[in-house]
């Protein structure tokens, strides 16, 4: 399945990734089990996706928690707790 | 509803007025503005840089005032947020709210704002001597907007 990332605020900045287009094998996949994924590409990504820094998620604009599953052409976002207003 | 994330300056008095044109039946309008400060936790602030999440944002805020309106007998709302850099004594945030009453027009701000700084994507990033560094999610945010749920 192809799937669109986002990232914002400190963890686009860390990563040094604003957005990506992923191919992944179609088989069930969570936030949480995407976050480990993306985790695996070096220690900074581990930190920011995994380490102490609350990360929240979004599928197609709707915040969501670590359980929820993600489909085929989904747009996921991950990002720190949010600071407006 | 009019929902508006945008870079320049708003004028706040000119959207009030509109809640109220051609509306007799409107008996309150109740607005919030936020304002860029100079001083946050012992530093001064230079500067504020606002990023979103284009599309999240906006249905966000939506979705807010949607829920504002389930539980508020209001007849109409504003929010204007704007992004990019800022500096102190700027204008950072609108919410005005018109209803019939005042109660519902005043609980509804609030419940907005309390809902807006816990849930809609933005994020806030200060420069000050130091350098830069992004702005952590405050615990009295989230208590302030738990007060709903009860």
């Amino acid at each position: 399945m192809k799937i669109k990332i986002f990232y914002f605020a400190r963890l686009k900045e860390t990563l040094k990734f604003s957005t990506e287009d992923l191919e992944l094998p179609d088989e069930a996949l969570s936030i949480l089990k995407l976050k480990a994924l993306l985790a695996q590409r070096s220690d900074t990504w581990h930190e920011m996706l995994m380490g102490k820094l609350k990360v929240r998620g979004a599928i197609n604009h709707e915040l969501v928690d670590d359980f929820a599953e993600i489909h085929d052409g989904d747009e996921v976002a991950f990002f720190p707790p949010v600071t407006g207003g | 509803m009019t929902i508006r994330v945008q870079i320049q300056d708003f004028d706040a008095g000119f959207e009030i007025s509109k809640l109220r044109l051609a509306r007799p039946d409107v008996g309150a309008v109740v607005s919030f503005v936020g304002q860029v400060r100079d001083l946050n936790e012992g530093n001064m602030v230079a500067a504020l840089t606002l990023e979103h999440y284009p599309g999240m944002t906006e249905k966000s805020l939506e979705a807010i005032v949607t829920q504002a309106k389930s539980r508020w007998n209001i007849m109409d709302a504003t929010i204007i947020h704007r992004v990019g850099t800022l500096n102190p004594l700027d204008q950072i945030v609108l919410v005005a709210v018109s209803s019939a009453h005042r109660g519902e027009a005043f609980n509804a701000c609030e419940f907005i704002m309390d809902y807006l700084k816990t849930e809609a994507p933005f994020w806030k990033k200060e420069t000050t001597d130091e350098g830069e560094q992004w702005l952590d999610a405050k615990e009295t945010d989230e208590t302030a907007r738990n007060r709903w749920k009860k």
